[in-house]
């Protein structure tokens, strides 16, 4: 029976909703061929954090909870994981796709000599083992795959897994000893630019208004795709095109080398759809493009196509969406 | 000090990539091939260390077929000093190729370990950070930012994590792995394919060199992702405030 830790993922007391998804991949393991998981967060002052997981299905929820451990830095992070998945008996390490999970969980299944799987989307059981669905080429393959070995480690989607709803029982907090004097110490932390407050992350929220090449300049993309993304109360994000161009951030970018994103609703203002930008959001369930030329691509994986100027559309829509 | 940097053969990133119908791998007749986009960038910032340090060296290495020479002559023509071929027909997961860098590693000693974050062919992200943990050293992915700090005893680096640029220091030997933004890689020019050719590049059999490194992933079947279909198009804001109000119910 499979024993599966999944690692949680938080920002500054705050649980990464995509945790929950990867909760509900373990539950669907647990339910096709029995097993439990547990939950381990790690991290300086994660009581809050452990506690909104106490009724996530989890038949515990660990917390590797030291000084050492205030910053994500993959040495430490990665030789916890593998101490807690050494001493727990775990037999499958999983976390939500981000850039958190990549950079720690590779380490910790180095560590552990054990082989992973990035990015899967579904599960099921096998003979005694389990075969995985992943994606690859930039979304343009799915790969049916297998992994030897008695333990794996795996990144899963968030979009592929449902959120299950909350056990009426609580799990127990279980503290997992750390000494942070041991841990190895190659990174150090030196700082960390802050996402700009009051908008939610792209991965996170229900809709998400992207902007492309059409935009022209910085102004432009806050009055157009902040402006309609404040609107909605949704997140901004970007094509590589604009994040080549210096108007936006490289945190913004969606696409196959940026966030994967799959929200409610997606608005690709201004955006071409080259196949790299759509690998990171085409699992959304309500695509709308506005583009000036008629036969961009990105008209052919949208739900609503409006032909037209960003420059004009935008303004409209967001003077039809505000209240009064 | 010597920079590792690990060059994949994949199929360029303008290529239509289509699924075979057997489903057992993806069609390559046609199909031009190239340095991984984001080794080429690791390549690039090696040799920017180079030309402002001076006393660098810089390895290429590349394991799998035979082809891969080509895209080892494209990183000489570049300006890498010299090139390992690691022959291998087989299939390795990261895993696999983790512990043949490795090995490669100890026998060249490199001061630092560049490469892409990812391969834009198997998009796993999780070679450097495996041979990271290999070996014992330490790591940064995502790199965008790079500077050598005391005499190349650590590098400063920043990160593009999902949150924001996040800056780190590692000590060195270290495996960095690139973003797309740490730098625009150089065009190979007539006179470097020209150099390149007198470079030494060396072969050696996989199975002399890591004789343990073995896949554990095992490829069922390869598909293509269905096919989302397109939409209606709207005239109108008017209209397409309503279809999302009403229709898709989604404001």
């Amino acid at each position: 029976m499979p024993q599966i830790l999944v690692i949680a993922e938080h920002d500054q007391g705050q649980l990464k909703a995509a945790t929950l998804a990867a909760t509900g991949f373990a539950r669907k393991v647990g339910s096709a061929a029995g097993g439990q998981f547990e939950v381990l967060v790690l991290g300086h002052g994660v009581a809050g954090v452990a506690e909104s997981l106490r009724h996530c299905g989890a038949v515990s929820v660990l917390t590797a909870d030291d000084p050492a451990l205030r910053h994500p830095l993959a040495d430490k992070f990665a030789a916890v994981i593998a101490g807690v998945v050494r001493g727990r008996g775990a037999t499958m390490v999983v976390a939500a796709a981000s850039t958190f999970s990549k950079d720690i969980l590779p380490r910790a299944a180095g560590l552990l000599d054990t082989g992973m799987l990035s990015d899967v989307i579904d599960v099921w059981p096998d003979g005694g083992d389990f075969t995985f669905k992943r994606v690859l080429f930039a979304g343009n393959a799915l790969a049916t795959v297998k992994l030897d070995g008695p333990l794996k480690f795996l990144t899963v989607r968030a979009a592929a897994f449902a959120t299950p709803p909350p056990t009426e029982s609580a799990a127990p907090v279980v503290a997992v000893p750390v000494d942070g004097a041991t841990l190895p110490n190659q990174i150090e932390f030196v700082a960390r630019e802050g996402r700009a407050a009051g908008r939610p992350d792209a991965t996170e929220a229900p809709i998400v208004v992207s902007g492309g090449r059409a935009i022209r300049n910085a102004d432009d993309f806050e009055r157009l795709v902040g402006g309609l993304a404040d609107a909605l109360g949704a997140a901004v994000g970007s094509s590589r095109a604009l994040v080549d161009a210096g108007i936006t951030p490289n945190s913004l970018q969606i696409g196959q080398t940026g966030k994967v994103v799959a929200p409610n609703l997606y608005f690709a203002l201004g955006i071409s759809g080259a196949i790299q930008h759509l690998a990171g959001m085409k699992d959304t369930r309500v695509i709308v493009a506005v583009n000036k030329d008629p036969e961009a691509p990105v008209f052919e994986v949208a739900d609503y196509g409006l032909v037209g100027d960003v420059y004009e559309v935008v303004p409209e829509l967001i003077a039809k969406l505000k209240p009064g | 000090m010597k920079i590792l940097v690990p060059l994949k053969r994949v199929p360029d990133a303008d290529t239509k990539i289509r699924v075979k119908p057997d489903g057992s791998g993806i069609e390559t007749d046609g199909v031009k091939f190239s340095v991984n986009p984001f080794d080429a960038i690791a390549l690039e910032e090696a040799l920017r260390l180079k030309e402002k340090f001076g006393d660098i060296e810089t390895v290429v290495a590349s394991i799998g077929e035979e082809a891969c020479a080509e895209q080892l002559r494209t990183g000489l023509a570049m300006g890498a000093d010299r090139a390992v071929l690691i022959r291998s027909d087989a299939d390795l997961d990261p895993r696999a190729v983790a512990q043949v860098l490795a090995a490669l590693f100890r026998r060249e000693q490199p001061g630092l370990v560049l490469m892409g974050k990812q391969a834009i062919d198997d998009d796993s992200n999780q070679c450097g950070q495996m041979l990271a943990a290999l070996l014992g050293l330490g790591q940064a992915t995502f790199v965008s930012k790079l500077e050598l700090l005391d005499h190349a005893s650590r590098a400063r680096c920043g990160r593009e994590t999902d949150a924001g640029l996040e800056t780190v220091t590692v000590t060195l030997p270290a495996v960095l792995t690139t973003d797309l933004r740490l730098n625009e890689p150089r065009y190979v020019s007539v006179p470097g394919i020209l150099k390149a050719k007198k470079k030494p590049l060396e072969v050696l059999p996989l199975t002399d060199f890591c004789a343990g490194a073995v896949s554990r992933t095992k490829l069922l079947r390869l598909e293509a992702p269905p096919h989302r279909q397109a939409g209606a198009r709207v005239r109108s804001v008017d209209e397409l405030l309503d279809k999302l109000r009403h229709e898709a119910k989604v404001i």
